[in-house]
């Protein structure tokens, strides 16, 4: 990458920034209370699961400005360029922003230290798309922990500032923002910071290249695993390249019965699509971590880190899902579950590294659900998550395909459960063979979120709720 | 006369919480040669240090200082009533997690990379990890207590019916948003300020200077506000607060010392998790005779407030329900794990899981409805109004507000509807409950209820108000500042109160035990009135009226017809060369108890309340939802609704979470493998049903607390054991046997209960 620029350009704000030289590994976090002695972002878990550090960035999208919430502590500083970085501080002007009013009118603060995080969430839903009901508060503050109030009070002060489209500075603002940044410097990151290196290309070729020619670097996409590395195991990642640059990686099309998902989506955008595939895969995403979470993470990420819990592959194995993999110039394909080897140890060869993901779109009478069984229900790693695709013709099971994660040390599929369906009659001691062929296909573990007895217990029990939710 | 007292006045805070300007202890202005401060934690449960070297970490980059047990100038121990918690591990270690040496370095990178260099040999030992390998080898913190009203053994003999049992529940972590932090300045003359995120700072001062070698004097503890506490930041903001207080003695230099997440919640205590045995002697309809409870509590590695906690949980045994004859026996666990602390209800809590346990096994028992088996053992008229350690239940409302209660909630109709919901649904199953709270309030260690006020009124007519009680959330200055303002007639916005300090109001309390308004209220109402009464001197004088007559409203002084502004009548007083400051001084009334027999009066009186459940689970996988709330809570005269509804909603939330999702973990080596929001889940907004209907019970506290007021801190938590008992009744429709739930009840928890209860059926059906 010949011209690429060593420096991180972005509106704090309204105001223009720089940053040159710094540690491409710092969070925003750290940056915004650290460095720009910014405090009213919060530090609560610095591993993005209660929120109290959650900023807005806004970035040009169509026409417009699209305003995301963000965990700043899961946010490595370069994640920054070319946005708007917005922090409570920014929202006062003259008076209290709307949805500070609100939370003040609503006594919707107690201790405080989670408010400025819950003020970004409401913020940033309030300049993106109504909030009409509890379900939809839920869902925008589930990754917003609160220890003091309850939620009640948040709850109904969401509900009334985040109906309808906020009015603000921001939304006056909007054609100099736009503007702005626009003369914001482009194109790829090479930034240095001693002997540390961090790329950001701008294209799949370019990408392609870093990849091989660094294959023990880190490959960097939502960051929501990858910067737990550096900030909870504190380890030192000296070479990263990350995705997010990279066009090719965020696209998402439909071609010839098969959705093509590539590896930079995140979760948000991606959603949308799988709900309209299948709802039970938009009430998955749904949960998979938090609006914050989904707004950084990736479906390339959560397949290409190899965890045996990631919400993702079971359904997609159930789905039949294959993998394009890449290294330099060099394509290849295979099924999803031939990706995952042993505990966290993937088929990726050196210097290769995911492409995208191909769904073929549900045949007409297949019946696909997703299960995912965790302590809490929002914003929780799954115990067990259990995803089944089954076609029945005329009573007797024509295909079938079962797939979970948390039952082994990588998500898999379930053959002698499947063995034990193909081919018979769909009836409630066929399910029953199923359920016991369970047993053979997997020995699960115990562990702080779940029993080996409650897992095989659960994985089980999801093959009977599946018949019982599908019996006619 | 109250213009401000009772209305729903905004926390006085809000606007600088929702713009982030609230200042918590990390958002400090640093000052200038700030050194940071990382504290090395132990590797293993228990073991003895056969060999310590810190040279590496003295001498890596950008370390200033190291310190180890050896290296405390004065006492080695924070333990808050006894000793028992040393700073450092002086030799022997007694829990994963525990504080073996501490580095200030120029940044907090460069601390705990430099702490990874340390050399230390450990000697394993075996550890004891749970409250049954502790019963098992008689291990324990603190003698076994036993609180005895009549002749339980005769009693339990006699009873036509008998059930005896065991139940186990959890611990939890309080999970402030905001973890511990202290920043120590070192000023002239070795004197030290800490700021610190406490709810406790004259203990945090006394700590300091002891650990230091300095008299109290020499030591100032300052808070402003902490981002939640919950009681973790009772005891537990010492050990904090006195390690950076002791490295910026060594260095001269100021420490902030501030715990990630992971660190704090292995590092410091929790609520304390039970073991209960029961045994009830009840007649055919459900009315108990005799009782025996044999509690035994994993307090950890050292007492700390275990004490007071477990003879808290004595003393709630009872909750709502004459116990007639009864034997409360107490067990204080010792365990090689974090020392385990206040939490919110402080042992209340688990008394009450018990007793309401045995409830509901006793109208399964019989088969009879929960709720009515629950009134027929509440407290009544005399002789049934006096509680197991022998004091009268005066104000004892618990009848008529639970009546009310289960007509608002519609109770019997929704109890019809969850019957004919599960006899037509196979798989979905509801349950619904109603529990009672009843909780008694004053600290039981009788010198602690007591509270001091520092009030000061300018010239210009603003007043500035502080007081011994520390804010955390629950919006206490806001209430305070509440009751000054109406003493002078004043709006709120004239009064304001500043950061809690040793310096203005010496040998605080712990704002604990829901005192804090209660306590620091009088005291700032007695400080108030007594300027007022100056000022009124002045106006009698003036207006040449007695100053019985003068009245204080809106601003102005009033008499006989004439008025003056506050401001005039101020500055009156003022060219009179009257002191316009005064201290104020408060200590509860009425308390008499006996440490040595447990009995007497050891609370000035009870907060209650009720609350319906209503739960849906799934039983193939035991997930299941919240689906409604109805609560009725007693406030006594409400100084700020919103604020107590807070409180009410909040408390709850968090109960519910102790008993449902919250699960502490432990690994067989005594490590707590759930130490991050990650695996530790408390309630998310979710959790929360959307019909949750929070109602006040208006009822005037018989006893004169300040505006006949009631403490709402913890009472409202225990109202949360409603849905345990929901979650009990929906199990209880599927299967037959026990219902052997636990808490808390995790999914996992629930599909086990269902599976076993599952497992009865077949066996009956083999039986058959």
């Amino acid at each position: 990458m010949t011209d690429a620029r060593d420096s991180v350009s972005f509106l704090l704000g309204h105001a223009p920034r720089e940053i040159r030289g710094a540690d491409p590994t710092m969070t925003v976090l750290e940056w915004l209370r650290g460095k720009a002695g910014l405090c009213g972002t919060k530090e609560g878990c610095a591993e993005g699961d209660c929120g109290a550090c959650t900023v807005v960035l806004a970035e040009t999208v169509g026409a417009g400005l699209r305003y995301r919430a963000m965990n700043a502590c899961i946010l490595f500083l370069p994640a920054l360029d070319g946005k708007q970085l917005i922090t409570v501080e920014h929202l006062a002007e003259r008076a209290l922003h709307p949805v500070q009013q609100a939370m003040v009118t609503y006594h919707a603060s107690q201790c405080g230290f989670c408010t400025p995080g819950f003020v970004m969430a409401m913020f940033a839903a309030a300049h993106t798309a109504p909030v009409v009901d509890r379900g939809a508060v839920d869902t925008l503050l589930a990754g917003n922990l609160c220890r003091c109030t309850g939620y009640r009070s948040i709850a109904d002060a969401t509900l009334d500032v985040c109906a309808a489209p906020v009015d603000d500075q921001f939304t006056e603002a909007e054609a100099t923002t736009l503007a702005v940044l626009a003369a914001l410097p482009k194109g790829p990151l090479a930034l240095r910071h001693g002997g540390r290196r961090f790329w950001a290309p701008d294209s799949l070729a370019t990408l392609a290249a870093l990849v091989e020619a660094y294959p023990e670097a880190v490959i960097l996409a939502g960051g929501t695993d990858v910067v737990l590395w550096v900030t909870k195991q504190f380890r030192e990642l000296d070479a990263v390249i990350a995705i997010g640059g990279v066009a090719e990686l965020r696209e998402l099309t439909t071609d010839g019965g098969v959705l093509r998902i590539g590896a930079g989506v995140c979760y948000t955008d991606a959603m949308a699509v799988l709900a309209g595939l299948h709802p039970a895969l938009g009430e998955l995403v749904r949960r998979i971590g938090s609006v914050q979470v989904r707004n950084s993470g990736t479906i390339g990420g959560n397949i290409a880190n190899g965890s045996p819990i990631g919400d993702m592959p079971p359904a997609l194995m159930a789905l039949g899902a294959r993998l394009v993999l890449r290294r330099g110039v060099v394509t290849r394909e295979l099924p999803i579950e031939d990706f995952f080897l042993a505990y966290r140890h993937t088929a990726l060869a050196p210097g290769e590294f995911i492409e995208r993901m191909d769904i073929p779109i549900l045949l007409e009478g297949a019946v696909l659900a997703v299960n995912k069984v965790s302590k809490r229900p929002d914003q929780d790693i799954s115990a067990v998550c259990g995803a089944f695709m089954v076609v029945i013709a005329d009573g007797w099971v024509a295909d079938i395909r079962i797939a979970y994660g948390g039952m082994a040390g990588v998500p898999a599929r379930a053959p002698a459960a499947e063995q034990a369906l193909l081919g018979r009659p769909w009836n409630e001691a066929t399910i029953r063979g199923a359920m016991a062929a369970i047993e053979e296909d997997f020995s699960p573990l115990s562990d702080m979120r779940a029993s080996a007895a409650y897992r095989a217990t659960v994985a089980r029990n999801l093959l009977l709720k599946l018949y019982l939710d599908h019996a006619a | 006369m109250s213009a401000v007292v009772g209305t729903s006045a905004v926390h006085d805070s809000a606007h600088l919480h929702v713009c982030g300007t609230a200042r918590y202890l990390d958002d400090l202005p640093e000052p200038a040669g700030l050194l940071h401060a990382f504290i090395a934690l132990s590797p293993h449960a228990h073991a003895r240090i056969s060999a310590m070297d810190l040279s590496a970490v003295a001498t890596a980059p950008g370390v200033v200082a190291v310190m180890a047990a050896a290296d405390v100038p004065g006492v080695n121990d924070v333990g808050p009533a006894m000793p028992g918690d040393p700073i450092f591990a002086p030799g022997l270690v007694e829990y994963h997690g525990q504080s073996i040496f501490a580095v200030a370095a120029g940044s907090i990178g460069a601390a705990r990379r430099a702490a990874a260099l340390a050399k230390i040999e450990y000697e394993l030992l075996q550890p004891i990890l749970t409250i049954d390998d502790a019963m098992a080898q008689q291990a324990f913190v603190l003698p076994s207590k036993t609180l005895r009203r009549g002749n339980p053994e005769a009693a339990l003999a006699a009873a036509p019916h008998r059930l005896s049992g065991r139940l186990a529940m959890g611990g939890q972590e309080h999970f402030y948003l905001e973890g511990q932090a202290a920043l120590a300045v070192p000023g002239e003359d070795g004197d030290i300020v800490v700021h610190g995120s406490t709810q406790h700072p004259t203990e945090v001062q006394h700590l300091t200077a002891r650990a230091l070698g300095l008299s109290d004097h020499a030591v100032v503890c300052q808070t402003r506000r902490m981002g939640g506490a919950f009681g973790g930041k009772e005891s537990q903001a010492s050990l904090v607060a006195v390690i950076a207080a002791l490295l910026a003695q060594r260095t001269g230099r100021p420490v902030k010392l501030r715990l990630d997440r992971d660190d704090d919640m292995i590092l410091t205590g929790k609520r304390h998790d039970f073991r209960v045995l029961y045994d009830v002697g009840f007649d055919g309809e459900g009315v108990v005779s005799a009782i025996s409870f044999d509690f035994a509590s994993r307090c950890g590695m050292s007492p700390d407030l275990s004490a007071a906690i477990n003879d808290r949980a004595m003393f709630h045994a009872d909750n709502a329900y004459f116990l007639e004859h009864a034997l409360i026996v107490s067990h204080r666990c010792k365990t090689h794990t974090v020392s385990n602390t206040a939490f919110r209800g402080f042992g209340g809590p688990q008394g009450m899981v018990a007793i309401e346990h045995v409830m509901d096994a006793i109208a399964r028992h019989l088969d009879l409805e929960p709720l009515l088996v629950r009134q027929r053992n509440f407290y009544g008229a005399a002789p049934r109004n006096v509680t197991p350690y022998g004091m009268r239940v005066e104000d004892n409302i618990t009848s008529a507000l639970v009546a009310k209660l289960a007509e608002t909630a519609d109770y019997a109709t929704r109890r019809a509807d969850v019957s004919a919901f599960n006899a037509a649904h196979l798989w979905r199953k509801r349950g619904i409950a109603l529990t009672p709270v009843k909780f008694g309030i004053s600290f039981t260690l009788t010198q602690m209820n007591q509270a001091g006020a520092l009030v000061h009124v300018y010239t210009d007519g603003s007043v500035l108000l502080n007081h011994g009680g520390t804010e955390m959330g629950q919006g206490l200055n806001t209430k305070v500042a509440m009751i000054v303002a109406d003493v002078f007639g004043l709006s709120l916005a004239r009064v304001k109160i500043t950061a809690t300090t040793t310096e203005k109001v010496p040998n605080t309390s712990p704002t604990a035990a829901s005192s804090g308004s209660d306590l620091n209220g009088r005291a700032a109402q007695v400080a108030a009135e007594t300027i007022r009464d100056r000022l009124a001197g002045v106006a009698s004088a003036d207006f040449g009226v007695p100053a019985e007559q003068i009245r204080f409203m809106d601003g102005l002084v009033s008499g006989g017809g004439k008025s003056q502004s506050f401001v005039e009548i101020v500055r009156s007083a003022y060219r009179q060369r009257l002191s316009l400051s005064s201290t104020g001084f408060y200590r509860t009334p009425g308390l008499a108890y006996d440490a040595e027999t447990m009995t007497g009066r050891p609370f000035f009186y009870f907060a209650y309340g009720a609350a319906v459940s209503e739960v849906e689970i799934d039983t193939l996988t035991g997930e299941y939802r919240l689906t409604r709330v109805d609560i009725l809570h007693d406030c006594g005269r409400s100084l700020n609704p919103a604020i107590d509804i807070g409180q009410i909603e909040g408390g709850f939330v968090q109960g519910a979470g102790w008993l449902t999702t919250e699960e502490l973990w432990w690994d067989e080596r005594g490590r707590l493998r759930t130490h991050a929001p990650s695996t530790y889940k408390i309630p998310a907004c979710g959790d929360v049903p959307a019909d949750f209907r929070v109602a006040l019970y208006h009822n005037e506290n018989v006893e004169e607390t300040v505006h006949r007021a009631k403490a709402v801190g913890e009472p409202p938590l225990m109202l949360a054991i409603s849905v345990l008992h929901a979650l009990r009744d929906a199990v209880a429709s599927v299967g037959s046997g026990p219902v052997a739930l636990d808490a808390p009840a995790t999914p996992e928890r629930v599909l086990m209960a269902i599976e076993s209860r599952r497992s009865q059926v077949a066996l009956a059906e083999a039986a058959e």
